[in-house]
């Protein structure tokens, strides 16, 4: 083979496909990827530094903005380890609701994936199918908190306000078409021969590695690792659903979209079932006025969000604002992985394997 | 109106000479002529074919596509050229600034070059070479030269990386490419594109060589560097490859030569194996139109429905399947001609 | 390796380990208290004997003004036995020094960067240890209680 000189290339921190502010700095000989040298920061707000001068209630905004595609889930996260710091019970039908909004924030999330994988990948089109689709969740939050995106629609004890009359048709007809979407995504994306090709075979993370990396989520699972906390751990009212955890074989980068396909079905089911059972009542439990969790006590929660395990850390001092306040953000420990599934790849396949690792730059950066 | 321009040029010529002009002098203006005209035919072309993509494009992905200038915002590549025209020239100080000026103005030539033997009509090449196939494929290969000055002049890695793909990429699709025009020379037994044309009075060479076809098409789009086999440019990769430096109409040249080339490339692919200008009760080049703008509907198609393929992919791909392919079909052609002619056709 | 009674493990470690950790609990976890010295080796016997190959977590806490000194808390779980346990432990804040884990598990790796970064921790042995959030000619670590939100009055670096 004809020797080159190694030289570095500057992928991001503005790139069309870095998904937000990630910065590769690739090694490369010709096409190939020697080494990636992967930089994050570039987001970085110090929310965990703000945590700490602002109350525990004054934090679930900035809670909503560390995942934002999926903004439920953090907050879901963040709540949760409240009241467990205090001891709260939510209500059944709030418990309900949170469960809906939550699967419906990683359906949301997962399909920006397919998309944004589909435009990583030259494929526009699917991207714009993908969006589509994404915005009638996007509406359906709407409706709930008037907010589409970043909705800090969770309250310690339940929520804001109750579910509009509207809103549930509107979700069973999402739903609903489910089944449709996903055969449109099939004929364009997941049966195209370029796409397999592109795809199958690379970015190989074995199960070993992943666990040892300590990879979460989807990205986990494609590995073949069968651990999700909505089982594991159940946290909130999970123990009740019935739901298959999705799971890869190889690892590769066709593994990581399928199974986050098939977890947008699981979470429809999920959805379904929680719709049926939804029952009535107070959507917010009695809290005191200024949350104080007592003096010394500390948490640590996490839950299955989107991108992988969300925990939050959260110490007390007795006072109404967190001691400290620590958030293990999945996006940020499943990158760790890029270099080691990019060597020896192409420089194309690097950009396959960002996306199918799903990395919210928002959370990684916190 | 079936020979509207023809007799429009004859009569030209006629005042010329009429005026007192050696025939030599007459015939060089209606070159000029001729090239001012190609000239217009390609921009006003390209403002409606950018505009149609565009739509077309909207329609398969379910957006609507321009829709604010003018009826279906067809004036809509107008206000763009506009914008593209009256931004700031930027010439970034790090570039080799010669390679970097030129790479535009050689792609548009050379794009515009291709036009020359394309009959538009029935009599209307305007210059009806005896190598014209040939002439063809060896200008619309040179563009590789402008994409690569581009993507060395520009001095940045993304660009020359984009370059550099688009130099291989296009020798490796030059020879499936010819290798497949091959078959269809055979059986015409000319180069000239008016015999191409006249030996399809019966039946398209479409139907007589689809193999060649299928292997011509495929060729194309990538020498067109059309998706998906747009590397050079591969946005998501290369932020715009070869590109990525250019600014305002210098960019817009680029952009416009690969247009240029993609009507070329199609009024080829008509002419080579739809029958050229040749059809019932409307006018040839009304025809020929039609033919190419069909052709362009079925690029826009597979660019919009379609992943990027991946680069040794491509390679391999042309080298270990397009390339024999096409080889086969040349012996298959060759084969099928001798049995014809043994059977006394 | 996973079938083993949590509370055996808690007293087979006592046992091994001695005075030199401290066990307690609390409404959610099980906390092992231990010194900075030995928390390598702790760490080696919970992952190879007890199965915690999952390092959840991993942080500090600044104790300066009621301890002079930082926690670090490392946050473990067993994905095949679904357990969990907490490792603590404490380095003074005049000498932020402690052995880096990454050896035992590779996430630690842009943890213990994060923490390095923040708090200014130092872990030896580990393979890179630069700044990972903020830019690298930064001075200060901002998740310090005397870096204050006004900016960088009162730095120590």
């Amino acid at each position: 083979m004809l020797q080159t000189d190694q030289y570095n290339i500057n992928i991001g921190p503005i790139h069309p496909s870095t998904h937000g502010g990630l910065h590769v700095e690739a090694v490369m000989d010709g096409e190939t990827i020697v080494d990636a040298i992967v930089h994050v920061g570039y987001v970085h707000r110090a929310v965990e530094k703000i945590a700490e001068s602002r109350t525990y209630t004054q934090f679930i905004p900035y809670a909503s903005r560390l995942d934002y595609l999926a903004s439920h889930l953090p907050t879901m996260g963040y709540v949760q380890t409240v009241e467990k710091m205090l001891d709260i019970h939510v209500p059944e039908r709030a418990e309900y609701i949170r469960i809906i909004m939550g699967e419906f924030s990683r359906i949301a999330s997962h399909i920006l994936f397919v998309g944004s994988l589909a435009i990583d990948l030259g494929a526009t089109t699917g991207f714009t199918y993908c969006m589509r689709d994404r915005e009638k969740i996007l509406d359906l939050f709407e409706m709930t908190s008037g907010q589409r995106m970043i909705a800090s629609y969770m309250r310690f004890g339940g929520f804001a306000e109750d579910l509009p009359e509207e809103f549930i048709p509107a979700a069973r007809n999402f739903l609903k078409n489910i089944p449709q979407m996903f055969d449109e995504y099939n004929h364009l994306l997941s049966g195209n021969e370029i796409l397999q090709a592109r795809l199958k075979n690379i970015g190989v993370l074995s199960a070993e590695d992943a666990i040892n990396y300590g990879i979460t989520g989807p990205n986990l699972r494609a590995s073949g690792v069968d651990y999700d906390l909505r089982k594991a751990e159940p946290y909130g009212i999970y123990d009740r659903f019935a739901f298959d955890v999705p799971l890869g074989e190889k690892g590769d980068n066709y593994d990581r979209f399928m199974v986050r396909l098939q977890e947008i079905e699981q979470s429809g089911r999920i959805i379904t079932q929680a719709l049926d059972q939804l029952p009535e009542g107070e959507i917010r439990a009695k809290i005191p006025r200024i949350v104080k969790p007592e003096k010394g006590l500390e948490v640590y929660h996490r839950i299955e969000s989107a991108k992988g395990e969300l925990g939050y850390y959260i110490v007390s001092d007795g006072g109404e604002k967190p001691y400290r306040l620590h958030v293990r953000a999945p996006s940020f420990i499943n990158l760790m992985v890029l270099p080691l599934i990019s060597r020896g790849g192409k420089l194309q396949d690097i950009i396959a394997n960002i996306a199918t690792l799903d990395p919210v730059l928002g959370e990684a950066d916190r | 109106m079936e020979h509207f321009f023809v007799n429009t040029a004859h009569a030209l010529v006629a005042w010329l000479t009429g005026l007192g002009l050696a025939p030599g002098w007459a015939d060089l203006i209606l070159l000029v002529v001729q090239w001012i005209a190609v000239i217009i035919i390609v921009i006003l072309n390209i403002t409606v074919l950018i505009w149609l993509e565009r739509k077309v494009s909207g329609f398969i992905q379910q957006r609507l596509g321009p829709n604010r200038l003018g009826p279906f915002g067809m004036f809509q590549t107008i206000a763009d050229a506009i914008k593209l025209l009256t931004k700031e020239d930027i010439v970034p100080s790090q570039t080799d600034r010669m390679i970097f000026k030129t790479a535009p103005m050689v792609f548009i030539i050379i794009s515009v070059m291709l036009y020359v033997v394309i009959p538009m009509g029935d009599g209307m090449e305007i210059v009806d070479l005896n190598v014209g196939l040939f002439y063809f494929i060896s200008i619309g290969s040179l563009s590789t030269i402008a994409l690569l000055m581009a993507g060395w002049g520009s001095n940045n890695k993304w660009s020359l990386l984009g370059g550099m793909r688009s130099v291989a990429q296009m020798i490796s699709y030059e020879i499936p490419l010819a290798f497949s025009l091959l078959g269809v020379v055979m059986i015409t037994g000319s180069l000239r594109m008016s015999d191409i044309v006249a030996a399809q009075s019966n039946i398209w060479f479409v139907v007589l060589q689809p193999i060649a076809f299928i292997t011509y098409f495929i060729s194309a789009t990538a020498e067109l560097n059309r998706g998906p086999f747009d590397m050079p440019e591969a946005e998501q990769e290369l932020t715009s490859g070869a590109y990525t430096e250019y600014t305002g109409m210098r960019w817009a040249l680029f952009f416009l030569a690969e247009y240029t080339n993609l009507v070329a490339v199609s009024a080829l692919m008509a002419t080579v194996f739809f029958g050229g200008w040749q059809g019932p009760w409307l006018p040839s080049w009304l025809w020929i139109i039609i033919k190419t703008y069909l052709i362009l509907n079925v690029f826009f198609l597979i660019k919009w429905t379609f992943p990027r393929i991946r680069m040794d992919h491509l390679m391999s791909f042309s080298w270990k399947f397009l390339i024999p392919v096409s080889l086969a079909n040349i012996l298959l052609t060759g084969a099928g001609i001798e049995v014809l002619m043994r059977m006394g056709w | 390796m996973s079938e083993y009674d949590p509370q055996d493990m808690l007293q087979e470690l006592q046992q091994q380990m001695g005075e030199k950790l401290v066990i307690y609990q609390d409404r959610f976890f099980t906390f092992l208290h231990t010194n900075p010295g030995d928390l390598l080796a702790l760490s080696r016997i919970l992952r190879d004997k007890y199965g915690f190959n999952h390092l959840a977590d991993l942080t500090a806490v600044d104790y300066i003004d009621s301890h002079g000194s930082f926690e670090i808390v490392y946050h473990l779980y067993s994905i095949p036995a679904n357990r969990k346990i907490v490792i603590k432990t404490r380095v003074p804040a005049n000498k932020p020094e402690i052995d880096s884990v990454f050896p035992v598990w590779p996430t630690a790796d842009w943890q213990e960067r994060e923490v390095y970064d923040l708090m200014g921790i130092t872990f030896k042995n580990h393979p890179n240890l630069v700044r990972i959030l903020m830019p690298d000619d930064y001075v200060g670590h901002p998740l310090r209680k005397d870096f204050t939100m006004r900016g960088r009055e009162n730095v120590t670096n």
